[in-house]
């Protein structure tokens, strides 16, 4: 039996990859776009459970928003990535430090 | 099934500004690149008549609508009217720091009234979904407004760095929002006030709640720059074009005040004294680092970031006392804040042209020689910023720092004062430059009147608050009766 309990399970553990692929990812820009997306679908998997289980809505009409915005997001990340591509002919996460931070 | 037609007045600023957005759009296509001061001018047009729109449409009442997603309430009105003025002031800078670069393109104006309409809807939202929208439509245009400038590397290297982060960030938010949800089995702000009301009446909390909270506070202290989530504060100021740098650090900062109050405040005050204790430890950071920092910095843009995260501290002492005091002191701080960071980087896209960045604190040497009455204007700018009296600053700390007395955290109040004397010492080496050290430099400087005399209203208006202080402040303090 799968219970709520599992759903939020999984929703963490892709929340936690995709929160420590951020932080830990040093090769490629566009790994950390797959992570941001990665954020987003458990945040999705954890709406979607919690409107099952509490018989409620709209936890599934957030969803509908959240992937909606999430593809706006990407073609947004995509577009930059090859603005920074065009300016310096790398996306490599190491390259980018010209601001010290 | 019945389908009721929701009451749009409440709404009517927003949809207004929405179909004139799409009018300068569409106007802007057609135009060539000599005439595109008509984008600006209609530009203009649409935030003032909005502005209109906001005050002459709201009666005094609070009012829902849209099925309680969309509030029209005195806060709301009053960030909608003060966002959409100062974003008038700063498409007018802009514009002729623009044209003098030759960067003048239709998108800046129009990316950055979608971004307005995007906080006019977040400071409006009474439900996390809608709540969400706006605060994308704001992050998304502005995303893109940093990399404005497609041939500079900083420019495109600073876009990508506030992306990411602000992608996380939103995830966060968004995670918090699930469990928040899930917990409280509602996404309208004032019915999750009330569930958590009634669950906490026996003092216990839900731990995945808490969890929420804490994911919504990281979330908002991101986004304001906050310690230790403000790694992206300084790059972003200093690669983004000014106009960009200003646009975000003020009406930006003021949108962050709305989610700020609408979510900690309206939808998670039962939990006041959970969320309470971080934002003490996250104002306690802010101070120290963005006052410790800035006194390092060569580049006045670096400067004014570091000076940010730690205004954003003080503005968060109002926020943490939990008090209707407070939250006006917060709400006077976060308008003066924003005022004075107007006029500063007024000042600093004045001073630039084509080819030429007046971003290094060196550029300003020797200013108070050759621009005397602008070295003046920075001068208030600068001694606002470090709270010296009789300006605004003054007040605005004054304001905060008493609210927090007024809760006996006094060791608080004391740390922070300490901090603002700390901070004087860079305000002040800037005026130490202008008026103390000469510079070969010869910089002719070519204002238009109506950018001349709008930044000397703008910073004079700096100290016309701070001798008459009562005005502003009664305003501030009507929003929460």
């Amino acid at each position: 039996m799968i219970t709520l309990s599992h759903y939020l399970t999984l929703g963490a553990i892709l929340f936690s990859i995709g929160v420590v692929g951020i932080f830990l990812n040093r090769k490629n820009v566009i790994i950390l776009l797959m992570s941001v997306e990665l954020i987003l679908l458990a945040v999705n998997m954890n709406f979607v459970a919690f409107s099952y289980y509490l018989d409620d809505l709209a936890g599934q009409v957030v969803v509908f928003f959240v992937l909606a915005v999430a593809a706006a997001e990407s073609a947004i990340g995509l577009a930059l990535i090859v603005v920074l591509f065009r300016t310096r002919a790398t996306i490599n996460v190491d390259d980018i430090q010209q601001l010290k931070g | 099934m019945n389908f009721a037609v929701p009451n749009f007045l409440p709404a009517l600023p927003e949809i207004f500004l929405l179909v004139s957005i799409c009018g300068v759009l569409v106007v802007d296509l057609f135009l060539t690149d000599e005439q595109r001061w008509l984008t600006y001018v209609l530009a203009q047009f649409a935030l003032l008549l909005t502005a209109l729109a906001v005050v002459f449409g709201f009666s005094g009442e609070t009012v829902t609508t849209f099925g309680g997603m969309f509030i029209g309430d005195p806060l709301s009105v009053l960030l909608k009217v003060v966002i959409l003025l100062f974003s008038t002031v700063i498409f007018l800078y802009s514009f002729h720091y623009l044209r003098a670069g030759g960067q003048l393109r239709g998108e800046f104006f129009t990316l950055a009234l979608f971004g307005i309409l995007g906080m006019m809807i977040m400071v409006s939202a009474h439900n996390l979904l809608l709540f969400y929208v706006g605060l994308e439509t704001f992050s998304l245009c502005l995303y893109t407004l940093v990399a404005y400038n497609r041939d500079a590397p900083k420019g495109a290297e600073a876009a990508v760095k506030y992306f990411f982060l602000g992608a996380l960030s939103s995830g966060l938010l968004l995670y918090g929002f699930s469990l928040l949800y899930g917990t409280t089995g509602t996404l309208s702000i004032p019915e999750m006030a009330a569930v958590l009301t009634a669950a906490g009446a026996d003092g216990s909390v839900n731990p995945a709640t808490l969890f929420g909270v804490v994911f919504v506070v990281i979330a908002i202290a991101f986004k304001l720059g906050l310690v230790p989530f403000h790694m992206w504060v300084p790059d972003l100021y200093e690669g983004a074009p000014t106009p960009v740098t200003l646009y975000l650090s003020t009406v930006g900062k003021l949108a962050a005040l709305g989610m700020a109050v609408r979510l900690l405040v309206d939808g998670l005050g039962p939990l006041f004294v959970h969320w309470q204790e971080l934002l003490v430890v996250l104002a306690v950071l802010s101070i120290a680092l963005g006052n410790l920092v800035a006194i390092v910095q060569t580049n006045i843009k670096r400067l004014l970031a570091y000076s940010t995260i730690s205004h954003m501290g003080f503005f968060l002492l109002g926020l943490l006392t939990g008090t209707p005091d407070g939250y006006s002191a917060a709400l006077y701080y976060m308008v003066v804040y924003a005022l004075t960071g107007i006029a500063g980087f007024g000042v600093i896209l004045l001073l630039s042209r084509k080819g030429f960045e007046a971003e290094r604190i060196d550029d300003y040497k020797g200013l108070g020689r050759r621009q005397p009455w602008y070295a003046f204007l920075m001068m208030l700018v600068m001694l606002s910023l470090a709270g010296v009296p009789p300006l605004v600053g003054f007040w605005a700390k004054y304001s905060v720092l008493m609210s927090v007395i007024s809760i006996d955290m006094i060791w608080l109040a004391l740390y922070a004062l300490v901090f603002s004397v700390v901070g004087a010492f860079y305000y002040l080496r800037v005026i130490k430059v202008m008026f103390f050290e000469e510079s070969p430099m010869v910089q002719p400087v070519s204002a238009t009147a109506d950018m001349h005399w709008t930044l000397t209203l703008n910073a004079l208006a700096l100290l016309g608050f701070g001798l008459i202080p009562g005005g502003l402040l009664d305003f501030c303090r009507s929003v929460w009766g």
